[in-house]
């Protein structure tokens, strides 16, 4: 017997109790389409995080005091002292004879704080920033100016507003350029406004308020002085391609252990952590994230492929008689066999069709209420209809079993 | 060629069939020996218990003796395992229920199609040999019908269709007319007379009945899983053809 009668055969048993069929293919529409639409959600996440680190700048470099490597715990080893970054590193990198493929470097002296106009406040996070901050970080404007050499060698006070603080301290036609606000009761002139970035990985960048890096060191806040150089929080490097990366952080690595004295057998105080480490991070974070969510859905799956045998150990005990007709005629165990397996995957794969179509207009149901970029992937599909059927043989094999063995003199007295 | 063996279609020897019923042994057949010439048509009695159902289960290839040896078309059956077997009957026996056994969701035409999916006919082939056996049992004009809009006859009718449409060496038939009425149970043994004749199908009939065992020509009879009485008919009844 062919596989095309098979399938034929199976598809007549199916259309004969059309509602028992439907009701049974009801469980893996179900977990398909929920294996696919919430493996769109975690996709479409993973792309998102990808979307923010991008976002970030590009062939960024990022240098952060402390053991900070993702995966260990900060704990640092005891007897060594933790040295800040300074000033005089991120001039040592931004060195062209000491460290070679950088295009920029940009430290930042960062701390949280309030930002006060009138009766209106904000809690925020106020960033000390030099001019190359704009460039290396992406930022762009709406209005005014960024922070130029001039205001962070006299250590003005001027504040350049994240989208957030300037739509939540200004009114839509009040003009805030020249306008005065107080950052921790000190007051600053606005003379720019940011364009909304939305959130990202260092939480929401919109919600800043950027400063010279000289007033906040030493103005606004009161930055520690290390080998006579104060004290930065943090330091972009902007390498000139993303092939030089590797080098570029080793050069930098090689330079901060020398003017940190640290010794060969100690450890860095400090670490580099690439975009793409970062984005590398996160990636399997969400990834896992991804198979979790995968995983609770093909549960589902495994329950609905419960539901396909439960329903077709019924449909061989009904069909007894039928199946000692077929085996008096001729049929071998394999024929029938084979004719209840094919049903069971025939019932997981139609199943399974009706099932990518309602997990896709999930997906898209979520990209519409959460505005996330769901993606359904081929693989996403491919999987599901691969599992499906695999669910349909599986659980196709114990009644296709008890079906071919059925001995034919039984079957044809069963009543 | 043509010598007397080619002639015995069914050999069967010694044939015992023993069911174990917890810790006690029921001997269904105690050797029963049987000798079928081709184009036979013999009827096999015996009052229920008697044996005669396990005998056709054997003859018909749908058990195996426990003992013994059965020789079908000089094939020896008895040692087959269930796939071979299910290879023997799909080609060589036709089998005819008292209760029809049609696939009650098929109509006539694909209830008689169906030994020949199992052997491998082709779609077009099938359907043209299944109109063939319709047509030869008077049907030719039912064939979309299911079961539940014949009668009684027309559905033994498509049964025997079924039967003989893979050009079958032997026909079994397990009490053929017994869900029938007489008039109906006339016209059925009339087409199983009318095959053994004009295409020398051996047929098998267990009946109870005396007045059906009548139309064959031979009549062993079985009591306690034995052969009792084994003798020709003298005159066999013949059913006119209803006019």
């Amino acid at each position: 017997m062919s596989l095309l009668e098979s399938i034929r055969i199976a598809l007549n048993a199916l259309a004969v109790n059309k509602l028992r069929a439907a009701l049974t293919m009801l469980g893996i529409i179900i977990g398909v389409g929920a294996v696919i639409a919430l493996l769109s959600v975690g996709y479409g996440f993973e792309a998102y995080i990808i979307q923010q680190f991008s976002g970030l700048g590009s062939n960024l470099l990022f240098v952060f005091p402390g053991q900070l490597e993702p995966g260990s715990s900060p704990i640092r080893r005891v007897g060594q002292r933790v040295q800040p970054l300074t000033l005089g590193d991120a001039e040592a990198i931004a060195d062209p004879f000491q460290v070679s493929g950088v295009v920029a470097v940009a430290a930042e002296y960062s701390r949280n704080g309030t930002i006060v106009r009138g009766n209106r406040e904000l809690a925020t996070y106020i960033i000390g920033a030099p001019p190359q901050y704009q460039s290396v970080r992406n930022f762009n404007l709406t209005l005014g100016e960024f922070i130029s050499q001039e205001h962070v060698n006299a250590r003005s006070r001027v504040a350049v507003l994240g989208a957030q603080p300037a739509r939540r301290l200004f009114d839509a036609d009040e003009y805030p350029i020249g306008q005065t606000v107080k950052l921790n009761d000190v007051p600053f002139r606005v003379i720019g406004v940011l364009a909304e970035k939305g959130g990202g990985p260092f939480g929401n960048q919109d919600n800043v308020v950027i400063i010279p890096i000289s007033t906040a060191q030493t103005r606004l806040f009161r930055a520690p002085v290390v080998r006579g150089e104060l004290a930065v929080s943090l330091i972009f490097i902007q390498a000139a391609s993303q092939e030089v990366m590797d080098a570029v952080a080793d050069q930098v690595t090689a330079l901060l252990r020398e003017r940190h004295r640290i010794s060969f057998r100690d450890d860095d105080d400090f670490s580099i952590i690439s975009q793409s480490d970062l984005i590398k991070v996160f990636g399997d974070f969400t990834a896992v994230f991804t198979i979790v969510l995968g995983a609770i859905a093909g549960i589902s799956l495994v329950v609905g492929g419960i539901g396909i045998m439960n329903i077709m150990l019924v449909s061989v005990t009904e069909r007894t008689r039928e199946i000692g007709i077929r085996k008096a005629v001729g049929a071998r165990r394999r024929d029938i066999l084979l004719q209840f397996l094919v049903e069971a995957v025939v019932l997981a794969l139609i199943g399974g069709a009706l099932g990518i179509a309602f997990g896709y207009a999930c997906s898209l149901l979520v990209a519409q209420l959460a505005g996330l970029n769901t993606i359904v992937r081929l693989e996403a599909i491919l999987l599901a209809t691969l599992f499906s059927a695999a669910v349909g043989l599986f659980f196709g094999i114990y009644p296709a079993t008890r079906a071919a063995q059925l001995n034919p003199i039984d079957a044809l007295r069963y009543e | 060629m043509g010598g007397p063996s080619d002639q015995i279609l069914i050999d069967a020897r010694d044939l015992v069939k023993i069911y174990r019923m917890g810790v006690i042994q029921v001997c269904a057949l105690c050797g029963v020996s049987l000798q079928v010439q081709r184009g036979e048509m013999l009827a096999i009695m015996g009052a229920s218990g008697s044996g005669k159902s396990t005998l056709l289960n054997i003859l018909g290839c749908l058990d195996t003796p426990t003992r013994g040896e059965y020789y079908l078309d000089g094939i020896p059956v008895a040692t087959m395992d269930d796939d071979q077997l299910a290879y023997v009957r799909g080609r060589k026996i036709g089998f005819v229920f008292q209760n029809f056994n049609l696939l009650p969701r098929a109509t006539a035409l694909e209830n008689v199609e169906l030994p020949l999916i199992y052997s491998g006919v082709p779609p077009r082939r099938r359907r043209a040999l299944a109109l063939a056996a319709l047509e030869a049992v008077g049907l030719a004009d039912r064939i979309h019908h299911r079961p539940n809009e014949l009668s009684g006859g027309q559905q033994q009718r498509v049964a025997i269709a079924r039967a003989i449409v893979n050009q079958p060496a032997i026909i079994l038939a397990d009490e053929p007319t017994g869900n029938l009425d007489s008039r109906s149970g006339e016209e059925i043994m009339a087409i199983f007379q009318r095959l053994n004749a004009e295409r020398g199908i051996t047929i098998i009939l267990v009946t109870h009945e005396h007045d059906i065992a009548r139309h064959a020509r031979r009549i062993v009879r079985l009591a306690d899983g034995r052969v009792v009485d084994d003798h020709p008919v003298s005159s066999p009844f013949h059913v006119v053809a209803a006019s």
